[in-house]
């Protein structure tokens, strides 16, 4: 999980070794190269430029458009409509809430005590946890996002069937509590990975300290916290940042609620898509792309100034 | 074998494979139609009947029908993308509101450019009305064939009526008698007696079956008569105010019907099983939604299922100082502006609205087509709303912008449906929206 050292001077004397010549490794790498420039490194660029014109996707500005400037950006941070439901700001403050409840709180804390609770139990039953945890993460996402539907709906739906089996009162989920509806829907997806992150991470301490442990009476809890915890410290940080970049740019909610009611799901990946491909905004759409890249940027920084940080200790 | 003998024979396998295509031609053709789903009659028609014909009188030519399943404002969606990309079904089903904007955007050619001569020459120009062909135009120029329009009214349940007390000849005359009747019927245990669209869901059936039925009803239109937008009036208040009583405050109508996602076909559902007994929406929906066979189907619907005309919000003061009032659109087909293949495509468009095969379509749906020569079934739907409405009807601004500022509506009747903004809140944001999608001085205020 952590990155390459990046070579620092006094190792730049030891390149010596290499299989190929510069020439040769140049030509081996310019098809991969070209790949990556076409639609990575120009589109980029592309999308950079769009942002400063009002093109459309039809309408008088697909054909024509014109240079706005900074026109998108001042539109989309105009504080007059900067919070309103359907605006750039709050689809930005919902994505922040959605990070936190649902990667932060619900996928690393399941995932923590997920893993935590499978190092004792028979290996069989950790098997079987295992496997259905994992097959909320591979599944397809499209899969996923029809079978939660038709799990959530209020008249056929399998909760509601189940809620009044039991005698409770039946809900209008999908309508009446679209955010939690995600945040669950996102946990229960994303509960996986760090299942598996902490539970090789676990898997690494020495059992002889556990074994120690027992010897001196200690309970559960305290093993967790004085032994499990601080040794794993460097996977949880690099889970956190993880699954905060991946939440934050996820776009199957979209499958559960379209977004809606009323803009009450919109993330800020939905915001984006809306703008560009449903209102044909793509000027708009690309400046919120922009800003979008620049966020996951900061992420990136951040994940890799701790790899670097971990790397000279090694 | 030596590799010379290869080579030629590797010639000759490529000769052929590259040869074959040059025959015969393969044409798409796609619309929003599934057989045994939405529009089941336009796909059947296609299938059945066009198809086999033009391709018995054109064995060189292979048409494929894509049905397409998903909603309006997706196939809007794709055909935008895919029409700026080059790519594409060579053939659509297409709603005249959105032509402007392809035409403006460079997403559509007009047939003079792309077809020239055979299409100025067709026939079937005689037999169709400067109006109906208004309808896929945009500037002078002609994008596309029409289908035929339509118009809008209120759809009623006379069982439930009668259940609440309501005369057999009842038709509201205000938006009043309208609402009391709403309120006799929910009294009656009918759950959700009104139904007027509204929401982003439901895309430009929020717009037209919902919005503009009831602006009309107040003397004004989405523009002006310089085609400026109005972004803020008395006449928008009354409409949101008129949402707000049957959504928010009586809870008249099933509001999670106008906010989910599948909220369209809810409505008809709530139709069907007698939930709804008044819903506002076009001959569309007598003729295709609840026609026998479908998945919305009337129970014996001669009988339960009738329709009146769409009161203003008092006698009087619709648009044009008119009593009642409706609203026009029309769908057609166009033809993909790249493909590669123009010719055959205007063939096989042409073909499909020739009066022949117009008139076949009458015995898969009946309507009023766009062809004069195609004789108008013998159905007394037809013949009284036709002759009832369309003297009424209204048609929408034919603007590059209409478009947008259709989504804005039904984003500001949405966010009065949910509760979530009063009507005055809701228009100001309308205004602001409206505003930057069309500058200013394109703009009006009423207030």
């Amino acid at each position: 999980m952590t990155t390459e050292p990046i070579t620092s001077k006094p190792r730049r004397k030891v390149r010596n070794f290499s299989l190929l010549s510069n020439r040769a490794g140049a030509a081996f790498m310019l098809p991969a190269g070209l790949l990556v420039s076409v639609f990575v490194i120009v589109p980029f660029f592309w999308v950079i430029f769009v942002s400063f014109t009002n093109r459309t996707l039809i309408g008088r500005t697909a054909l024509n458009p014109e240079f706005v400037g900074l026109g998108n950006y001042l539109a989309l941070f105009d504080p007059a409509t900067f919070f309103q439901r359907g605006q750039f700001g709050f689809s930005l403050i919902l994505t922040t809430q959605f990070v936190l409840a649902s990667a932060l709180i619900g996928q690393a804390l399941l995932g923590l005590l997920l893993a935590w609770l499978i190092q004792t139990v028979p290996p069989w039953v950790k098997r079987i946890t295992e496997t259905f945890v994992i097959a909320a993460w591979i599944l397809p996402e499209v899969v996923i996002g029809f079978a939660w539907f038709a799990f959530l709906d209020r008249d056929q739906g399998t909760l509601n069937a189940l809620l009044t089996g039991f005698g409770l009162p039946p809900g209008d989920f999908l309508l009446e509590q679209p955010f939690w509806v995600i945040v669950v829907f996102n946990t229960w997806r994303g509960a996986a990975f760090s299942m598996m992150l902490f539970n090789s991470a676990f898997s690494s301490i020495p059992p002889s300290y556990f074994q120690a442990a027992d010897v001196a009476g200690a309970s559960s809890w305290q093993k967790f916290r004085d032994i499990g915890l601080p040794l794993i410290r460097g996977h949880i940080v690099t889970d956190l940042i993880l699954i905060t970049m991946w939440t934050f740019n996820t776009f199957t909610p979209f499958l559960l609620t379209n977004g809606g009611p009323s803009y009450r799901t919109e993330l800020v990946s939905i915001y984006n898509y809306r703008v560009a491909f449903q209102d044909f905004q793509f000027g708009k759409g690309a400046a919120v792309g922009v800003i979008m890249m620049l966020i996951n940027l900061a992420f990136a920084l951040v994940y890799l100034s701790l790899g670097r940080k971990k790397a000279p200790k090694s | 074998m030596s590799n010379h003998l290869r080579s030629i024979a590797f010639g000759l396998i490529g000769a052929t494979a590259m040869a074959a295509p040059a025959f015969a031609v393969d044409l798409d053709i796609t619309c929003r139609c599934v057989i045994g789903g939405v529009n089941s009659a336009t796909a059947e028609w296609i299938e059945e009947s066009v198809i086999p014909a033009f391709e018995a009188a054109n064995p060189d030519i292979n048409v494929t029908l894509n049905q397409f399943g998903g909603e309006d404002a997706q196939l809007t969606q794709q055909l935008a993308l895919d029409f700026s990309t080059g790519a594409g079904p060579d053939i659509s089903a297409f709603d005249g509101f959105l032509i402007p904007a392809f035409a403006e955007g460079g997403q559509l050619k007009s047939l003079d450019e792309l077809i020239g001569e055979d299409y100025a020459n067709w026939e079937g120009w005689d037999h169709i009305s400067d109006g109906i062909r208004s309808i896929l135009s945009y500037d002078g120029e002609t994008y596309g064939i029409g289908l035929g329009t339509d118009v809008r009214m209120i759809h009623v349940r006379k069982d439930l009526l009668e259940q609440a007390g309501i005369a057999d000849d009842w038709q509201p005359t205000s938006w009043t008698d309208v609402l009391d009747a709403a309120r006799k019927l929910k009294e009656a245990g009918v759950e959700a007696p009104l139904q007027l669209n509204a929401g982003v869901a439901m895309g430009e059936a929020t717009t037209m079956q919902g919005y503009w039925m009831a602006l009309l009803g107040t003397g004004e239109g989405v523009t002006d008569e310089n085609g400026k937008y109005i972004v803020e009036s008395q006449g928008i208040l009354d409409v949101l105010n008129l949402y707000k009583t049957i959504y928010v405050d009586e809870e008249l109508g099933d509001q999670r019907a106008q906010l989910l996602a599948d909220g369209r076909n809810r409505s008809f559902a709530n139709f069907r099983d007698g939930k709804t007994a008044m819903l506002v929406e076009g001959d569309w929906f007598y003729r295709s939604v609840t026609a026998p066979g479908s998945e919305f189907e009337v129970a014996d619907r001669d009988n339960v299922m009738s329709w009146v005309k769409m009161p203003a919000e008092e006698p009087g003061a619709g648009i044009r100082g008119q009593d009642f009032v409706s609203i026009s659109g029309g769908t057609g087909f166009v033809i993909n502006p790249n493909t590669d293949t123009p010719k055959e495509a205007w063939k096989f468009l042409s073909f499909m609205m020739s009066q022949e095969q117009m008139t076949a379509f009458q015995d898969y749906q009946p309507g009023i087509r766009s062809r004069s020569d195609v004789p108008i079934p013998n159905s007394p739907f037809l013949t009284e709303t036709s002759q009832t409405l369309l003297p009424l009807t209204t048609a929408r601004p034919n603007d590059p912008n209409y478009n947008s500022v259709s989504q804005e509506i039904q984003r500001m009747t949405e966010a009065v449906v949910s509760g979530e903004l009063s009507p005055e809140e809701a228009m100001a944001q309308y205004k602001a929206a409206v505003t930057s999608i069309v500058g200013e001085e394109n703009t009006v205020s009423l207030l």
